[in-house]
């Protein structure tokens, strides 16, 4: 029988079936960190159960440590508190942590791809909803609760009803200037924030093909913006290529033997998706959020869709967001200040990402009154950006090129936007108050991020490119 | 986990779209390493200005409006998976949250810390907005056995859907753990044969 990409994984992972039961589904790999993990340890430690299996475990902390001085102890009390706990948890229980000062450490999910964790075929989770990104390989990873963290713990297992499979084709070329961020932005704000719920997506068509690894993951990173349960793609040569000669990736005869098995891993060319939808790159322009959720997106030269637009039941939160955010309907985003400029997450916080910004960014100075923070993905990014000398780029230009971690993508360290400020941001949520109580995100492809940075506005990139 | 049968109560209406799950309770608050006390910041920027006062046009800080239901517009619980969002609703005093729509995550944390998620219809939802907008002591009662809300007034009522195997586990008071560790030997069994 034919059969999605996302049913043979799933299928391969069924540890039991039962009528009217959830699955249990088997787990592959378990990435942990800081923030959703201490209670389930203590859960463990209630019915005094070990962790079933902890080499199938990797933990880091990234959501809440400081992006300056990591050398020295964490300054904020709780926060130290918390990251100690997990120093202690993954000793206790047996887990490898790339803790502060490991040249492994990062954000949870940029440490898995690069680190060759990350692979196609397998199931992973972790207690963070951007878990997605690891789709990008052609894996089934998702984000989960506490609970589910310590059922993990105490199984490897999850109970999982099967998801229905949506399948989003991008075909065609990109224009110049628009990247992966632009294609996500603008699929979220063709679906809206709630589009994707209950699905898993297959990202496919030329246009995605066409993207890097990285890339890739940038796209699958976001699934979770539409209320997608995850995104993947499925593997090809360029996946191949990546994670060939990575640190923890297969080797020998393990590689070939994994790789015949990966080739494998597509949707058979006549399976059948629950949905599927269609675009065309050339429709893609830099993309823009203007409101409270990833779904609020338009053109970067569009004007903000008229309240009156909206569907009457919804006319009363649309014009909250728009209080919140300080614009009004019906106007151009185009041109107006920028306070700060924030470039991370695990969305866009990668090599490339950084290469890409200081190309155009070489030669160029950040307008005068925009603070710029440059926060790489992982200690192995941090040191790859300063062997490629773009830190001397960044400096030049007036860019803070700041130590790895989740940073204000979410705000949970000292680096917050203050209130009633304006961030253009390369993060994944634009939520009221994430970067900061009544901060103001505003969501863009590290290429916009960095052209609000030069010329201290909204920019349209394609101008200046 | 605490056992659900049945509930009357009062509402407490958030006719908001789209509340994430930062909305419910901020990043910062995330520090503690134990489930209790997050409802002390359960919506706290909407309930609290950057003074720490309570703001008065915030629906929560009226005393009108109580109970142990909460009711909220579509897509309720979306963005981070942080189970302190369930956590924060328990702990605040709600034991149920009725919406027309919620996100996958929320819903399966909600259901694994036995605050019931109850998705009704838009129409519906509408019609609870409407009798709680009228009068405040409007009463809702759920009964999970049958799967219904019913408003106690008018005898408006609909049915919700719940995955059998997890209302036997709210009624029961079980959780997934406990089911998954009856199945060691078919997980044992399963790693052996890959
Ligand atoms: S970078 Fe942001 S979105 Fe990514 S894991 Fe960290 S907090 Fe979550």
């Amino acid at each position: 029988m034919s059969r999605t990409l996302v049913e043979k994984i799933w299928d391969a992972h069924v540890v039991k079936r039962e009528e009217s039961f959830p699955d249990i589904l088997y787990i592959d790999t378990h990435l942990i960190h800081e923030v959703t993990s201490p209670q389930a340890f203590d859960g463990l430690r209630k019915r005094g159960i070990p962790v079933f299996r902890p080499k199938q475990t990797v933990a880091t902390a990234d959501h809440n440590v400081p992006t300056l001085n990591q050398h020295l102890p964490i300054k904020e009390e709780l926060s130290r508190y918390q990251v100690d706990m997990l120093t202690k948890n993954c000793a206790e229980f047996g887990i490898e942590l790339y803790g502060l000062g490991h040249p492994y450490q990062g954000i949870v999910h940029v440490i898995g791809p690069e680190l060759g964790i990350t692979l196609p075929g397998k199931t992973m989770v972790c207690g963070d909803s951007h878990t997605s990104t690891h789709g990008a390989f052609g894996a089934i990873a998702f984000g989960i609760g506490t609970s589910q963290v310590e059922q993990v713990f105490a199984t490897q297992c999850l109970l999982q009803q099967k998801p229905k499979t949506m399948k989003i084709e991008v075909n065609g070329t990109l224009g110049k200037g628009v990247g992966a961020k632009d294609i996500i932005l603008y699929i979220i704000a063709q679906i809206s924030a709630a589009g994707g719920t209950g699905y898993f997506i297959e990202y496919a068509g030329t246009a995605i093909q066409a993207l890097s690894m990285e890339a890739r993951m940038t796209i699958c990173n976001m699934s979770i913006e539409m209320g997608a349960r995850g995104g993947l793609i499925a593997p090809d040569q360029t996946t191949f290529d990546y994670i060939k000669g990575r640190e923890f990736a297969p080797k020998g005869a393990e590689w070939d033997k994994e790789l015949a098995y990966w080739k494998t891993l597509y949707s058979d060319a006549d399976a059948q998706f629950d949905k599927v939808l269609s675009f065309k790159a050339e429709d893609i322009s830099p993309m823009i959020t203007y409101g409270t959720n990833p779904g609020m997106g338009m053109g970067i030269t569009e004007h903000i869709p008229a309240i009156k637009s909206q569907p009457e039941s919804e006319q009363f939160s649309y014009q909250k967001a728009l209080e919140y955010m300080g614009f009004e309907d019906d106007k151009e985003i185009l041109g107006r200040p920028v306070d700060y400029v924030f470039i991370g997450s695990c969305t866009n916080s990668r090599i490339e990402d950084l290469r890409e910004i200081a190309s155009f960014v070489k030669g160029k100075q950040k307008a005068s009154d925009v603070e710029v923070w440059i926060v790489p993905g992982s200690k192995q990014v941090e040191k790859q950006a300063i062997q490629e000398g773009l830190d001397k780029i960044f400096e030049a230009a007036g860019f803070q090129l700041r130590e790895p971690g989740c940073s204000a993508c979410l705000g949970m360290n000292e680096d917050k936007i203050p209130a009633g400020k304006y961030c253009v941001s390369t993060s994944n949520r634009n939520f009221e108050g994430r970067q900061g109580p009544n901060a103001r995100t505003m969501l863009v492809s590290p290429l916009t991020a960095a052209a609000a940075a030069v010329t201290g506005k909204i920019s349209d990139i394609r101008e200046l490119l | 986990m605490r056992k659900f049968e049945k509930l009357k109560s009062r509402v407490v209406p958030l006719p908001i779209e789209n509340i994430d799950t930062d909305q419910i309770i901020p990043a910062r608050f995330l520090k503690a390493t134990t489930r209790e006390g997050f409802g002390e910041n359960l919506f706290r920027d909407w309930r609290f200005d950057s003074n720490n006062q309570p703001k008065a046009d915030f629906i929560m800080n009226n005393p009108t409006y109580s109970g142990k239901i909460m009711v909220a517009g579509k897509n309720f619980g979306c963005g981070s998976s942080r189970e302190h969002a369930a956590w924060a609703i328990q702990d605040y005093g709600f034991d149920v949250v009725i919406s027309s729509f919620f996100a996958d995550i929320f819903k399966g944390n909600a259901l694994n810390n036995g605050l019931l998620p109850i998705q009704v219809s838009d129409e519906f939802l509408d019609v609870i907005f409407q009798a709680v907008t009228k009068n405040p002591n409007t009463e809702l009662v759920i009964d999970l056995e049958n799967q219904t809300v019913l408003l106690a007034e008018t005898g408006d009522q609909e049915s919700f859907e719940i995955n059998p195997y997890k209302k036997s586990c709210l009624i029961n008071g079980y959780d997934d753990i406990d089911f998954i560790l009856n199945n060691k030997n078919l997980i044992e069994e399963y790693e052996q044969s890959k």
